[in-house]
């Protein structure tokens, strides 16, 4: 569970022969989850992405670690659709994120197909981003109610189920700004979760927390990743996190994947300089 | 000192017709200004162009000249004719609509981009995002300002006088022609409307605590009228929850 043994597979072939490919690496059920092809990512000059390409296989967890400004938050932000990417495709599940095929070519989507891609995803932000006007139970019944079409009682229990999980069963009928930043955390995670997405993307989840509220974030999240068979996509500082839950460590620097491996190796052993540079910042 | 019958004739009828004015002008101006407000922030540009020209005109034009317009140019330019209420809570509701709007653009525009991405990232629709997420954020914030243009309208109500609406104002002038009381009338047409925009103001003190509770800002004290009472209240209500684990 916690240490993948399997060695990391050769860069894939791609389009751009400059690119590294990061491969969640090769366990034989792992299907391709997510993929991106060639993306660019520029915001104004400076492009944050610049040609990437790599997926993820079904069930796999990666992490990706890098400097502040190499573009992992970008990574994620693009899944999620909150941006779109400049050049490229990124498909989940087989289907484009942000086009359409129409008579063979692929065009630009439209917000319903966006919309309905987009239920395969669900992210967890650094600052939680919890619907202050709901309390803990609504804000997690909210969307797979009125997304989904679940039936209330449906959505309820799902959402108790997941709260309980989180360790917050207590806490329903509050307000998120009567919870501590941890707490608030989890409901969020549980809000997530609540949507059933093949792909969890997790942004920083710890960073805005208190230094004493971090480990039981975490904990839940060791949890899932050892008890689901979700797809995690993580951007962490976490280290000791990361060793736990990942299958992949990529480590990125200036819009590029530098390397990736399964994290005994990245960790004690990165091949490049700029990956030990980084580690030893941090660890 | 105004004859009894002068009073209960005249004025009393008045008060009752300035407070339907005002409901009746409140109601038409909120329903616009959340519409209208709730489109200048479309993403559609043609959408935003037509409200904003909208906006402009009304707060542009004055409410008396809209209400002369109304009752005396429309029935030549268009052979139909307002009744002279209707005409008033018209222009009324359709200009203090045009401010209201920039209240509700306002406060929908300090709704955290955050709740928007979180939105997006549930899979809620545009409609669903603006019913569930952004409006009702935005709604403790719209609460304050309402309250000065509610205020503003029920002053602004007095304007019907000139169009021979029998409010408050004009039953004052009429009370005052008949019995030569100038002093006594207008004082007591302006302790009226005092009383009036005072009960309002408290009315809106309680929509602007319930509407903080809503989002988990202050705890919900007593219920809605208990609170209409005049209790003032240094720092209360600002209490514990707020402080520790307080929105970011």
């Amino acid at each position: 569970m916690s240490s993948p043994a399997d060695t990391p597979q050769t860069p894939e072939t791609t389009d751009s022969p400059r690119e590294n490919g990061g491969n969640g690496e090769s366990r034989a059920n792992g299907s391709e989850l997510v993929r991106f092809t060639n993306v660019t990512k520029r915001f104004g000059d400076v492009t944050v992405l610049d040609r990437l390409d790599f997926h993820v296989e079904t069930g796999k967890h990666v992490t990706l670690i890098g400097p502040s400004g190499s573009g992992k938050t970008t990574i994620l932000r693009l899944l999620m659709t909150l941006l779109t990417p400049d050049e490229g495709t990124i498909t989940v599940d087989g289907d484009h994120l942000n086009h359409e095929e129409r008579d063979g070519k692929l065009v630009k989507a439209g917000e319903k197909h966006v919309r309905e891609v987009r239920k395969k995803i669900g992210m967890v932000f650094q600052q939680f981003n919890l619907f202050p006007n709901m309390k803990v139970l609504r804000n997690v019944t909210e969307a797979p109610v009125h997304v989904l079409g679940l039936s209330k009682d449906e959505a309820v229990e799902r959402a108790k189920g997941l709260i309980e999980l989180v360790g917050l069963s207590e806490h329903l009928d509050k307000y998120p700004s009567q919870l501590s930043g941890g707490q608030q955390q989890r409901v969020a995670i549980a809000r997530a979760l609540a949507m059933r997405p093949q792909v969890l993307l997790l942004d920083e989840v710890t960073s805005a927390l208190d230094p004493e509220l971090v480990a039981g974030v975490l904990d839940v999240l060791r949890d899932i990743a050892h008890t689901t068979d979700i797809t995690m996509l993580c951007v962490t500082h976490e280290m000791g996190f990361a060793r736990d839950i990942s299958d992949c460590v990529m480590m990125f620097d200036q819009g590029r994947v530098v390397e990736f491996g399964p994290p005994d190796k990245m960790f004690s052993e990165p091949e490049h300089e700029r990956t030990r540079e980084f580690l030893s910042t941090v660890l | 000192m105004m004859t009894q019958g002068m009073f209960e004739n005249y004025f009393l009828p008045g008060v009752w017709v300035t407070v339907q004015v005002t409901l009746f002008s409140a109601a038409l101006a909120a329903v616009v200004a959340l519409i209208v407000g709730t489109l200048r922030a479309s993403r559609l540009w043609i959408v935003r162009f037509l409200s904003g020209v909208y906006f402009e005109l009304f707060r542009g034009t004055s409410a008396l000249i809209l209400m002369f317009w109304l009752v005396f140019a429309v029935p030549l330019m268009f052979r139909w004719q307002f009744a002279p209420m209707y005409a008033g809570v018209l222009a009324l509701g359709l200009t203090y609509g045009a401010y209201g709007s920039e209240v509700v653009r306002g406060a929908l525009a300090a709704v955290p981009v955050a709740q928007r991405e979180a939105g997006v990232a549930l899979g809620f629709t545009r409609f669903q995002r603006l019913r569930r997420i952004e409006l009702p954020q935005a709604w403790p914030e719209m609460v304050p300002p309402f309250n000065n243009l509610l205020i503003e309208l029920l002053k602004g109500t007095a304007l019907v006088s000139t169009i021979m609406v029998a409010d408050m104002t004009y039953a004052g002038n009429l009370v005052r022609i008949g019995s030569n009381e100038s002093a006594p009338v207008y004082t007591l047409l302006l302790v009226l409307y005092f009383v009036m925009a005072f009960v309002l103001t408290r009315g809106m003190r309680v929509l602007e605590r319930h509407a903080k509770a809503g989002v988990g800002q202050a705890p919900p004290r007593g219920g809605l009228w208990s609170r209409l009472a005049l209790r003032e209240s240094a720092g209360e209500g600002s209490g514990a929850l707020t402080a520790g684990g307080a929105a970011r």
